[in-house]
């Protein structure tokens, strides 16, 4: 085994590559879920985005377009959950199981045509002197703009739900919505405002996955990155700076897993390329134990003016 | 103004009358997307729902596919209606399907080539015992540490996934198979091999486990003790817990018997219908089942039903597949549609439509 071919600066670099599409699809997540809905449909929603965000990339050849275009689809199929739970009263559960089923489907429909296709992908923005320095520059100053967006929109997320008063009434929502609806407030209507924010973030982490990451187009390429997302909502307790520092931890595994394999650790490789799951199991296993609970009170009941 | 209003009771009608009415708008609306596909609606429809059954020439082949299909169907969405009834989320069925099939069939193959008559069963126990074993991990995380079932029973279909990579391709390969990935043809060893019972009619040892599962599950759920704590715990998890239920219990109960339902479908597969472990012998059954268990209304009767029609929908969309050159993937669609209609007509069940202005309440 030979750790001298892993240079730590691409390490990192690439670290924060794999992390952004599951931070965009997890502060996204977590957005719905202080508005008290549980949406399991963000693996459908990513790849729906993957997909979508790669045939406008390709056809027009932008992949700006196509990061656009992804968000629009994510919230689009974000829409059928809401109207499904808000307006039908649906079952969360189900309906979130029901829109990854769909979304798996509708993916591979759509992307079909475009199977063995490279993608124009981002250009690397060059921060001015910072990405000249020495090692951090080419670990954190020499990006796509997408790695810096999804950084701003968890920083964006955080001031949301603590200094605005939109962001107060998004969480009182989530945590009662008998009172918040007392109040006065919308709670159907923020509800879906959430869930659409929520499939548009969830679509532009999909589309990171088929125009950066990889930058092509394969079936059920998310791979449960969307499950993912999931898990590090519950282990960031539903905080958006732990949102971030999960997103990098996770992306840190699946990297280092990765370079272990073309290290050619002892370690088997079934092992290695299913640590990102088992570590998964065992952080959500952790942090349950702790008993660190700070879910939404609300999360996952329907509401109906009536009940 | 259209409002809804609360009933005091769901609405039995509405219960039976939901999935018919959500198949209906879900042929509705796939003819319409088969339209954009650029195939007839009608004849698309047709050739999914009549042809498998009625064409002269595709039904002496495709009707005995009926049973192929739906029997892992049956059975692992009859697991899994026990546990969704307990509110127990287990959706890692996809995974406890493997790992059933992987532990069976090493159990099989460990004894290779014995002809011994006890082979087979040995093969079905150890199967599920292996599915078992995979859903004990969420039951004993959610008991001892009240993590989420949802996320771990997913995570873990990955991690199943590359077991069944790793076997298929390592402890498990045909040594005699020239070095290429998957283990031994069951379809050549007469002893084990889980073929056709009655010629023409698919009827394997899964469809006999299904319609055992549908009556047990049927008998447990209405005549049972346990059915009847499972439901309360579903119902009014307070009042369970008054009543003296244990909810780790149940909890145990019913991810261990999905599990292990899940487990044997996935032997009862790669013994017959599959005929050979390979890296991709799944089909995605376990995530499939799980419309089929709320299609079914989580009913083993239901349930049933509900797994002939989804078979039919994979073997009607293969024929239109190769008849019409319809992509594969338009009937996963289709099947995502089919769910998202019943959860939309769902609200009947529990809500009555009021139209115009409503006393304010």
């Amino acid at each position: 085994m030979d750790f001298g071919s892993i240079n730590p600066a691409l390490l990192v670099a690439s670290i924060m590559i794999s992390a952004t599409p599951i931070l965009l699809a997890a502060i996204g997540e977590m957005v719905v879920e202080k508005s008290g809905v549980l949406n399991l449909g963000v693996e459908g929603m990513m790849i729906t985005g993957a997909v979508v965000g790669f045939a406008v990339g390709v056809s027009f050849t932008s992949p700006a377009l196509g990061f656009v275009a992804a968000a629009a689809g994510g919230a689009a199929l974000s829409l059928v959950f809401a109207v499904l739970t808000q307006v039908l009263l649906s079952n969360q559960v189900a309906t979130g199981l029901g829109l990854t089923l769909a979304g798996l489907g509708l993916s591979s429909l759509i992307g079909k045509p475009y199977e063995g296709i490279k993608s124009p992908t981002l250009p690397k923005l060059d921060i001015p002197v910072l990405s000249d320095l020495p090692v951090l520059g080419r670990m954190l100053f020499s990006h796509d703009a997408m790695v810096y967006l999804s950084l701003l929109l968890v920083a964006g997320v955080w001031a949301f739900l603590k200094y605005t008063r939109a962001g107060l009434i998004l969480r009182a929502v989530g945590e009662s919505h008998g009172s918040a609806h007392a109040l006065g407030y919308k709670v159907v209507r923020i509800r879906v405002a959430a869930i659409l924010f929520g499939g548009a973030c969830a679509g532009l982490g999909g589309a990171y996955l088929s125009l950066v990451r990889v930058p092509q187009w394969t079936e059920g390429m998310t791979a449960g990155a969307g499950w993912i997302a999931l898990a590090i909502v519950v282990f960031a307790s539903w905080r958006a700076g732990r949102v971030a520092l999960g997103a990098y931890l996770f992306g840190g595994i699946t990297v280092l897993q990765l370079n272990l394999q073309a290290a050619g650790a002892s370690v088997p490789v079934a092992l290695l390329s299913a640590s990102p799951y088992l570590i998964t199991i065992i952080v959500l296993v952790i942090i349950s134990a702790r008993g660190a609970h700070g879910a939404p009170a609300s999360l996952g009941r329907s509401f109906h003016a009536s009940s | 103004m259209i409002r809804l209003e609360k009933r005091p009771q769901p609405s039995r009608l509405w219960t039976v009358l939901t999935p018919v009415v959500a198949v209906v708008l879900t042929m509705i609306v796939g003819g319409i997307l088969f339209w954009f596909l650029g195939a007839q609606p009608v004849e698309a429809i047709r050739t999914i729902f009549w042809d498998p059954l009625f064409h002269p020439q595709f039904a002496s082949y495709s009707r005995p596919q009926l049973l192929v299909k739906a029997a892992p169907l049956i059975l692992i969405a009859i697991g899994l209606s026990i546990g969704f009834r307990a509110g127990i989320w287990n959706i890692g069925a996809e995974g406890q399907y493997i790992i059933g099939a992987v532990c069976g069939a090493g159990a099989g193959l460990a004894l290779y080539p014995s002809e011994s008559v006890l082979v087979f069963p040995l093969m079905v126990v150890c199967g599920a015992l292996g599915g078992w074993a995979w859903a004990m991990i969420p039951a004993v995380l959610k008991t001892r540490f009240g993590t989420n079932e949802i996320l771990v029973s997913l995570m873990l279909v990955y991690v199943a996934q590359n077991v069944l990579i790793s076997v298929s391709t390592g402890l498990l390969r045909n040594p005699e198979g020239m070095g290429f990935p998957g283990s031994r043809n069951f379809k050549q060893w007469p002893a084990v091999f889980n073929g056709e019972l009655v010629p023409g009619t698919g009827m394997h040892w899964g469809v006999v486990a299904a319609l055992i599962a549908v009556i047990a599950a049927q008998v447990m759920m209405t005549r049972h003790i346990q059915g009847f704590n499972i439901r309360l715990t579903g119902e009014a998890p307070r009042a369970a817990r008054f009543a003296g239920v244990n909810p780790a219990r149940i909890v145990f109960l019913c991810l261990g018997l999905a599990g292990a339902l899940a487990g044997m479908a996935g032997l009862f597969e790669v013994t017959g219908p599959a005929g050979q472990l390979t890296d991709k012998f799944n089909a995605g059954y376990g995530f499939t089942a799980i419309i089929v268990a709320f299609l079914g209304r989580l009913n083993p009767v239901g349930i049933l039903l509900a797994g002939l029609l989804m078979a039919l929908t994979y073997i009607g969309g293969e024929l239109a597949q190769l008849m019409l050159s319809l992509p594969g993937a338009a009937i996963q669609l289709f099947q995502g549609m089919l769910l998202f209609f019943l959860l939309a007509m769902d609200v009947f069940t529990n809500y009555r439509l009021r139209f115009g202005a409503g006393v304010a309440a």
